[in-house]
């Protein structure tokens, strides 16, 4: 395929509200799904001949069963508040990208066919009719929406685009006009069990080598160990960490704490994938399967914790909806039948799910890591809240951990750290540009122009405090930062993951009797030269 | 035949608004939130939820950190209006409540910040570009029709005074079903409760469902504790036993 270039937008001091240029990103619509990867999820294979009713008689049940979507549709007052929050508008200057433009491209076919005003008045109250062009605009825009949520923050009434981005791509699907990206990985998941359609036994070799480089690197046989049955924690982690540059130094890290912190933990290759698109495309029960992967492999293995890796939407899904979707936490009813078959294994003295920053927090807490915190000296850190963490999650069990713990961890193991404007940090961060579904090649310009935003204030740290590393806790941003950085003339290795901080930290004393123990499962343990 | 016309308006108007801000209200009472959807950081108790809702409400806190000039036009509108509102119980009792008379002096001249607020508001709508491109014409009618219920009703109070005594009597005898009080023929009265009326009728079926509807609001109204409680909606629980039964069986197969 050629390559084509994009302009990226130009840096400058501080990011300018654009001049409105209507039409801008009409052009930008995301490859539709094969039938195959729409019958995959239960989904009719192409857009069927009644789409129309069906879009309406879905948006009716969805006004049924979710209270944010009748309730966002009815009680916006186009305020403009949220008109210069989202990165789409910021980076591409497309009105439709301002979240309650965005909100409207659907809200005026609910007026439409759902709201007195709207029925008898069309015109004085902005409502039109579904047609086809309306239909391929949702397909469009409604995927120039990573589902971040900082319009959220500044809605007075509270009104999250992602809500509503979630449900229009849920009609989309039930008309048979899916993303192809999204549906497709979909399909892998829940046939392959982890995003990239990776095997078990791929994985397993995998995880092998990995477990060579590890005790290339420190002397010692730290596993990696996979379908453990019996281990007290599973390790659910997005699949970009056994294979993607910067993710797999992440892994490596959660593995050397694990090591350090001596406990059983395993893997699991029916449940290889922490990341759920199913929210992506907002389907409730697309989520629910997934999510259910994993309440399958943590019965199944018998474990007591379930810890999740550095995913973004992850810990999203699996800090706010796990528990909802598939009973992984704990506080069930007792008679709640489906949620106490799982909780009764957890372990009540952990929270379920547990986040691995929370672990490695809880673990520098109880002073269990040997640290060198010299060995990052040539490195000087930023640190960037991933939307879904910082807005959707939290950690620790306090207000504000989702902010608090990952810098704490960072701050125990590297010297030189730096903040980034702060209007662009916190709640108020700035997504990546590539969150919700739309890390894929078809939308390279959006990504590359949604990212301007958070491009903008990095570039500030890297010029003026010298910053060399922006470490974040997301699979998605790690791979969307890597591609985009180049585009903003900074250097793409820049970015890496939390816990290859934490990894590149550890001190090692190099225990004999440790390698002897596991000796006949690795084989000759070569003593480290150390 | 004015009084008995406005008396039958406002029994009709107050019907509708009552009748349907109750139903649209019990509608979203009973549309179950399937997610925790909360917008993070968010409180960890249901105290904490109280007073996040008391703050975005009464300080408008969100809006604040928005944008200043949308939240000064905004919020000095909402609380002009409140006093407005609250001064004006007096023309629906015998005598007043003590409060209502503590009110009145700067419920008075709160017509002034009302208007202000609303200029400011109608004046983004035409001069900033991302305002306008989002604006139907409903949202400057609206403006409109709550600038013209506040100019009618400071030009009774400051320029073109009403014989409000007769005003307050008619008023009287309206709730109580009485009408030998008659309607003052005073075109601003006419224009000022028209406005009301129409205000009333609308307000079910428009955007000014925000007022109840915050309290709705998932992301503003849930608590920060997915991971210690179980959050089902009703119609979910099917799906749970269907995943239960799937699991039985299949371990049964094995």
């Amino acid at each position: 395929m050629a390559k084509i270039k994009y302009e990226a937008p130009e840096l400058t001091e501080y990011v300018t509200i654009p001049v409105l240029q209507e039409g801008a990103m009409a052009h930008s619509s995301p490859f539709v799904a094969k039938p195959k990867h729409q019958e995959d999820l239960g989904f009719p294979g192409e857009l069927v001949d009644d789409w129309h009713d069906r879009a309406i008689a879905k948006m009716g049940e969805l006004k049924k069963t979710s209270r944010s979507f009748g309730l966002f549709l009815d009680i916006c007052v186009h305020c403009g508040a949220c008109t210069d929050k989202c990165h789409y508008f910021l980076g591409t200057g497309d009105p439709k990208n301002m979240p309650v433009a965005r909100q409207e491209l659907l809200r005026s076919v609910y007026r439409r066919n759902f709201t007195f005003a709207g029925k008898n008045f069309p015109k004085l109250v902005g409502a039109r009719d579904l047609t086809r062009e309306v239909l391929d605009e949702w397909h469009s825009y409604f995927h120039q929406c990573s589902e971040c949520r900082r319009c959220s923050v500044y809605c007075p009434y509270g009104i999250d685009t992602a809500e509503i981005t979630m449900a229009a791509r849920d009609i989309l699907d039930e008309v048979g006009y899916g993303q192809k990206y999204d549906n497709e990985i979909l399909g892998k998941v829940m046939t392959i069990g982890n995003n990239l359609g990776l095997p078990a036994p791929a994985l397993a070799a995998t995880l092998e080598d990995l477990e060579e480089d590890l005790e290339d690197e420190t002397g010692l046989p730290i596993k990696m160990p996979l379908d453990v049955k019996g281990a007290d924690i599973l390790l659910i982690t997005p699949s970009a960490d056994f294979f993607a540059e910067p993710h797999i130094d992440g892994l490596l890290g959660y593995a050397k704490v694990f090591h350090q912190a001596g406990v059983s933990w395993t893997m699991s290759s029916y449940a290889s994938e922490g990341a759920n698109f199913g929210m992506f495309i907002g389907s409730y029960k697309t989520t629910k399967k997934v999510a259910e992967r994993i309440r399958k492999a943590a019965l199944d293995l018998g474990v007591k914790r379930v810890i999740v890796g550095e995913c973004g939407h992850a810990w999203r899904v699996a800090y706010s909806f796990w528990n909802t979707l598939s009973g992984t936490g704990h506080g069930a009813a007792a008679d709640d039948e489906f949620a106490q078959k799982l909780q009764k294994q957890l372990d009540p003295r952990y929270p379920a799910p547990q986040h691995i920053v929370e672990f490695t927090y809880d673990m520098l807490q109880r002073g269990e890591l040997k640290l060198d915190k010299s060995a990052n000296d040539h490195r000087t850190v930023t640190f960037h809240d991933s939307c879904n963490v910082a807005r959707g999650t939290g950690m620790g069990g306090i207000e504000r951990g989702q902010f608090i713990l990952p810098r704490e961890v960072i701050k125990a193991v590297v010297n030189n750290y730096v903040e980034m404007d702060e209007s662009t940090m916190y709640e108020e961060t700035l997504c990546c540009g590539g969150g919700g579904g739309l890390l894929t090649d078809d939308l390279m310009e959006l990504r590359i122009k949604g990212a301007m935003p958070r491009m903008n204030a990095l570039d500030k740290v890297h010029r003026e405090e010298k910053v060399n590393t922006l470490a974040a806790i997301c699979a998605i941003c790690k791979s969307q930062f890597s591609k985009v950085l180049p585009y903003y003339d900074m250097p793409m290795d820049m970015i890496i993951s939390v816990h290859q901080l934490v990894g590149d930290a550890l001190v090692f004393d190099n225990v004999p009797d440790k390698i002897d123990e596991s000796e006949s499962e690795v084989g000759s343990a070569e003593e480290s030269d150390s | 035949m004015l009084t008995g016309l406005f008396a039958t308006l406002f029994y009709l108007a107050t019907a509708i608004l009552v009748v349907g801000v109750t139903r649209r209200v019990v509608g979203y009472w009973q549309t179950p939130a399937p997610l925790k959807i909360p917008t993070m950081p968010a409180p960890r108790t249901q105290g904490g939820m109280v007073y996040r809702m008391a703050r975005e409400v009464v300080l408008f806190e969100s809006l604040f950190k928005a944008n200043k000039w949308i939240w000064i036009f905004g919020w000095v509108f909402h609380m002009a209006l409140l006093l407005v509102v609250m001064r004006h119980f007096r023309y629906f009792q015998e005598s007043a409540w003590f409060w209502v008379n503590i009110v009145q002096p700067f419920g008075k001249y709160a017509g002034f910040a009302m208007i202000f607020g609303l200029g400011g508001l109608l004046a983004r709508r035409f001069v900033v570009e991302r305002i306008r491109y989002i604006s139907t014409p409903s949202d400057y009618l609206m403006l409109v029709l709550l600038l013209g219920i506040g100019v009618s009703g400071m030009m009774m109070t400051m320029v073109f005074h009403t014989d409000i005594i007769a005003v307050k009597e008619f008023m009287l005898g309206v709730m109580v079903f009485d009408f030998s009080h008659e309607m003052p023929a005073d075109p601003l009265v006419i224009i000022h409760f028209s406005l009301v009326i129409l205000l009333m009728i609308i307000f079910p079926i428009s955007k000014l469902m925000h007022a109840p509807g915050i309290f709705f609001s998932p992301t503003r109204n849930q608590i920060d504790d997915s991971r210690e409680k179980r959050h089902v909606a009703p119609w979910a629980g099917e799906l749970d036993a269907a995943s239960l039964r799937a699991e039985s069986q299949q371990s049964g197969e094995k």
